[in-house]
């Protein structure tokens, strides 16, 4: 037992703690405390009234045994008494329990709150405070509920005394972030904010968290705080040290308040006010200017708190970002600190300096160190430090110094430690694609990816290389003849085989000439790997070897045998024997015209936006990626697919899972001959192959999504507007067809399909209708109605096809039909209080979706309103605190189930952004209404 | 704001828990098995900080005690460094040359310490002499030594 004991000991609890340290193991140790509880518990059930000394000891008894680790059932009650004893003590005792133990739905919280009412009011400071910690400690509703009205009162009375201001000013954050509807400011907004010139250097620290907190919510009505944050801060940072007395901290004056006066500026633009603006900028070049000055202090507490106000200013002229000389000098600060001996500031020095790396106005200057990053990358001893600099390289990556960059992600990929390899490859992946001018290098970019770190690359990877070969003709070639060397290797990855099959299965024809890589050689080596591959890889080498047959009928007698033995066509995954029987079929009965149908090479991918760039994201979590670096890739990426060039209606929007080569089920529309199921059937059936197919606009698709009514699509020949409208689960949908020509359409047919998981296993939507008139005369409209009917939940539209002749040419078109999930909302009206129940009830992480995303449209509220009307749901005022913001209810009404939503938007003015949040009781349908509605502002 | 703050030994023992936001007690023994089996893993003169799913994680050593604190990402992560130094120093003060043992043995006030210190997750006070001016006052609040000892020990 130790000597120390301060204050007052409770000698029980020590005896008990060194019996517990004494214990041998953890059975002793359990018996000892199962022994300690029964004791206690015989103490609190006796019939003797215990004295508040043997109740605070054993109160303090059960808390240790907690923070042991194990479960406490009783005593709540003991302490709950203690709370109402006048010695300080034992109040104290009864706070720390209730505070670490008491969670917030427990019966006990009405005698909680009551002791908790009394001390309030009790006028004694002490007590204030111990009242004041316990309410934000546990900051549970029901208290918010019970003090939120009072704690702004104590806060800015003129006679409560300084250490009482400071715990009600963080209490009252505490219960804001729990419950801010319960929380009203109006009145005392402006004499809270005038707290930032209180005397008191400990008031002022504690009063700023709050009010950034609010300012962050409320940016208008705070508004004020900025010129007395800026008056503030320079004070501070031209005092001399001995000026703010305990305050200073190792010869830094006020560092926490520094920081966190920095911070509360970047909730906000710069300062319009010239004076102000001059005032601040003199504070940043202090700061900057005193980086540079010598230590005063040894000690690295004084480093560290002179760096992180460094560091804050840094932050702010990146969120500036107006002022290209103090960027150009926090650039050369952060260069310096990138070979300082401290690893902490190597490392926050990668970390800033990434942020700056997407300025305007210091990019060229972070890409001047890049051999010093690189340097790191090779040499830092702690991967997290690697880490961030791996992360610096690819934000300072960009046309001119991709090649060195990729080179040098991949030689650090093979020592790479693994917990970040998956990154890495995504972030080469995307590296190299958004700066491909050459595609050959693309090419090798990425099958040396393979090669490396197989293991880490993941399906989208490997799909994108085979969209980006298929859409550039100018590297099929090359792409072939590399991945041909590639497989030569005796071990090579599977994710290798997949590609090597696919793209030889395309262009192996291209390298054929070569006696080196003949037909046959090249299904040998592709062959020799099959027994090792994962079914979903065998499945994708018998597509490949039904297109070798079609590509070179010589080696159709081999394949057919390959195919027609026992492992293949008896083969005991259904998948794989299919394939087997249907492609041994289909090469022994179909003609080569049929052949060469069904075989032709794959169109061009839909231009999209990369599915790797959205896996990182996911990867990353929302905000890791700056929404900057997002556009500018989506700007960039798009060249890659050279899309544009391809004819103009090639746009899809397939989830970034589709399966891109039809291994699994379901195929993409118009593509994916070589995929198993319903195609062949249809090159069996007497209509013969289908018409060329097009490709599916949806141009006008998003347009409906908060509409009903309107034009859906026109062009030169034709004209289609709809009308719909729907109640509960069913809906009604008029399609009118207007020939905008003079000559008649002859064979005109519709049809609607379900595309993808619509059509598989389970039906979401019902749609029926009647064929139309096969003559559509110049100049006339003919109409057409649907009736839906929504099943469930379901995130793919059903797709229009129209075909006809004009003149003799046969049109063919696919349109996406504007039915999405919010047409079948119900709207709910609900009050606040409901409102923010449901919401905390929808808390599960999956049941959230979330998205920050730039305004495309007008920010205007009517504006928005309409919109949100549109969309179906119900738009409920007074509901946020933020009047900006817009909050709406609304219940999915399907056949099989009703799903709630609620739905919240947070419009951004300032920065032009919005953040749009969704929780509904059905995590798919959270996600759905998100990715469609981030696209409707 | 900070999310939590742990302190262990070298033995990956807990001494003290503090959450600043209501996380499940399951979900709470989850974080500490993370926690101390990650920074205990650090090797020597790595650098302080970590990233762990949104947080950052600051950690430091001193003596046989790891002070792991768990911040929101646009906190300062130097500052959380001398947010951990200056509650060792209140500690320091307080116990005079203050030891592992002493926080064992004296949980409560390590307790109590800290909510002077800190609250909600924010700085309430930074200031040494002010915080320890208020541990110190309530401690002459309390009973006498005398009164305590003459009772039964348990």
């Amino acid at each position: 037992m130790p000597a120390v004991s301060k204050g007052d000991g409770m000698r029980g609890l020590a005896v008990f703690i060194s019996d517990i340290r004494n214990c041998k193991s953890k059975e002793a140790e359990i018996k000892r405390i199962n022994k300690e509880l029964a004791n206690i518990r015989s103490k609190f059930k006796g019939d003797k009234a215990l004295d508040g000394y043997s109740k605070k000891k054993y109160v303090c008894k059960l808390l240790f045994i907690f923070l042991l680790g194990h479960d406490i059932d009783f005593g709540h009650m003991e302490a709950v008494n203690l709370l109402s004893s006048n010695k300080y003590t034992e109040k104290q005792i009864g706070y720390l329990f209730i505070s670490v133990l008491v969670n917030s739905n427990s019966e006990l919280i009405r005698l909680i709150n009551n002791a908790i009412k009394n001390d309030l009011s009790s006028r004694n400071p002490t007590f204030m405070c111990l009242a004041l910690h316990c309410i934000a400690n546990v900051g549970s509703r029901e208290m918010a509920e019970a003090f939120a009205s009072e704690i702004p009162r104590i806060l800015v009375a003129g006679d409560t005394m300084d250490s009482v201001k400071q715990s009600a000013a963080l209490c009252l954050l505490r219960l804001y972030k729990t419950s801010p509807d319960l929380v009203l400011m109006g009145e005392w907004t402006s004499r809270v904010v005038h707290l930032l010139n209180d005397q008191h250097m400990g008031v002022v620290t504690a009063a700023i968290s709050l009010i950034t907190c609010l300012s962050q919510k409320n940016p208008d009505e705070f508004k004020t705080c900025v010129s007395l944050a800026v008056s503030r801060l320079s004070r501070i940072v031209s005092s001399a040290s001995t000026d703010l007395q305990d305050y200073t901290y190792y010869f830094v004056p006020a560092p926490w308040l520094s920081c966190k006066l920095l911070r509360l500026l970047q909730c906000y633009p710069p300062p319009e006010d010239g004076a102000v603006k001059g005032r601040l900028v003199e504070c940043l070049e202090t700061i900057l200017n005193k980086a540079q000055e010598p230590p005063k202090s040894k000690k690295v507490q004084h480093s560290n708190a002179k760096n992180a106000i460094l560091f804050e200013a840094i932050s702010l002229i990146i969120h500036y970002d107006s002022e290209p000389n103090l960027l150009v000098r926090a650039c050369n600060q952060l260069g310096q600190f990138l070979q300082h001996r401290e690893t902490n500031l190597r490392y926050l020095a990668l970390e800033s300096m990434c942020t700056l790396a997407s300025s305007e106005f210091s990019h060229e200057a972070v890409k001047t160190h890049i051999e010093t990053v690189i340097n790191a990358l090779k040499t830092e001893r702690d991967v997290s430090v690697r880490q961030r600099a791996a992360d610096l390289l690819y934000a300072m990556c960009d046309r001119s110094n991709a090649k060195q960059i990729v080179a040098e992600m991949l030689s650090y990929l093979e020592t790479a430690d693994y917990s970040i390899r998956e990154e890495m490859v995504l972030k080469v992946a995307i590296l190299a694609e958004k700066y491909a001018v050459d595609y050959s290098w693309y090419v090798d970019t990425i099958l040396n990816l393979i090669r490396i770190a197989g293991d880490y690359v993941s399906e989208e990877v490997w799909y994108r290389v085979i969209q980006i070969v298929i859409n550039r003709d100018d590297v099929q070639g090359y792409a072939a003849k590399t991945v041909f060397e590639a497989l030569q290797a005796p071990a090579c990855h599977e994710n290798m085989v997949k590609v090597g099959g696919y793209i030889l299965g395309e262009f192996g024809n291209l390298i054929a000439g070569d006696p080196r890589s003949s037909p046959l050689v090249q299904f040998n080596l592709l062959h020799s790997k099959f027994h090792l591959c994962s079914v979903p890889t065998r499945a994708l080498l018998l597509s490949a070897y039904i297109k070798f047959i079609n590509l070179f009928p010589e080696t159709k007698a081999t394949i057919q045998e390959v195919l027609r033995c026992d492992s293949q066509i008896r083969n005991s995954d259904v998948e794989l024997q299919q394939r087997a029987v249907e492609y041994l079929k289909l090469s022994s009965i179909a003609s080569t015209d049929v052949l060469a149908t069904v075989l032709e090479e794959m169109p061009p991918f839909p231009e999209r936006e990369s599915s790797i760039l959205a896996k990182l994201k996911k990867k990353k979590g929302p905000g890791a990626v700056s929404v900057t670096e997002l556009e500018d890739s989506k700007r960039e990426g798009g060249e890659l697919n050279g899309g544009s060039d391809r004819g103009p209606d090639t746009s899809s929007t397939p989830s970034p899972s589709a399966d891109l080569l039809g291994i699994r089920s379901s195929a993409p529309v118009g593509t994916a001959p070589a995929s198993a199921g319903n195609l062949l059937v249809d090159v069996f059936s007497e209509a013969g192959p289908a018409a060329p197919s097009a490709a599916v606009n949806d141009d006008g698709f998003l347009r409906f999504v908060c509409k009903n009514n309107g034009v859906l699509f026109e062009n030169q020949l034709l004209q289609i507007g709809i009308k719909s409208e729907y109640r509960q689960n069913l809906g009604r949908m008029y399609l009118f067809y207007g020939n905008k020509t003079s000559v008649q359409f002859a064979s005109f047919t519709t049809s609607v399909s379900c595309p993808g998981e619509l059509q598989s296993h389970i039906l979401s939507l019902n749609v029926q209708t009647k064929q139309v008139e096969p003559l559509v005369e110049g100049g006339a409209q003919i109409q057409q109605v649907l009736n839906i009917e929504c099943l469930t939940d379901f995130s793919d539209a059903p797709l229009l096809n129209i075909k006809f002749r004009y003149g003799g040419a046969l049109q063919n078109l696919t349109l996406k039909l504007p039915v999405t999930i919010n047409k079948f909302f119900q709207p709910t009206e609900m009050s606040s209080h409901d409102f923010f129940q449901r919401w905390k009830q929808l808390s599960q992480p999956q049941q959230e979706a979330q998205k920050i995303f730039k305004a495309n449209h007008s920010m205007d509220t009517e504006v928005l309103k309409a919109k949100l009307l549109g969309l179906g749901t119900a738009l409920l005022d007074n509901v946020d605190p933020n009047p900006e913001n817009y909050v709406c209810a609304g219940v999915i009404q399907t056949k099989g189930q009703q799903v709630g939503c609620l739905l919240r938007l947070e419009p951004n003015a300032q920065a032009q952004m919005y953040r749009l949040t969704l929780r509904c009781s059905k995590d798919s349908v959270s996600r759905r209404l998100c990715e469609l509605l981030a696209e409707q502002f | 704001m900070m999310r939590f703050l742990l302190l262990f030994s070298r033995q990956g023992k807990l001494r003290l828990q503090k959450w600043f936001t209501p996380i499940p007690e399951r979900e709470k023994k989850k974080i500490i098995r993370d926690m101390t089996t990650m920074v205990l893993a650090r090797q020597p003169r790595s650098c302080n900080f970590l990233h762990w799913k949104d947080l950052k994680i600051i950690y430091k050593r001193y003596a046989s005690l790891y002070f792991c604190l768990a911040i929101e990402n646009q906190e300062n992560e130097l500052l959380a460094l001398e947010v951990i130094h200056r509650y060792v120093e209140l500690l320091d003060k307080y116990f005079g040359n203050v030891c592992e043992l002493d926080i064992i043995f004296n949980f409560e006030k390590a307790y109590f310490i800290l909510d002077e210190f800190l609250l909600g997750g924010e700085i309430q006070e930074t200031s040494k002499q002010v915080v320890n001016r208020c541990i110190e006052s309530s401690d002459m609040l309390q009973e006498t030594m005398e009164e305590y000892m003459s009772k039964p020990a348990f």
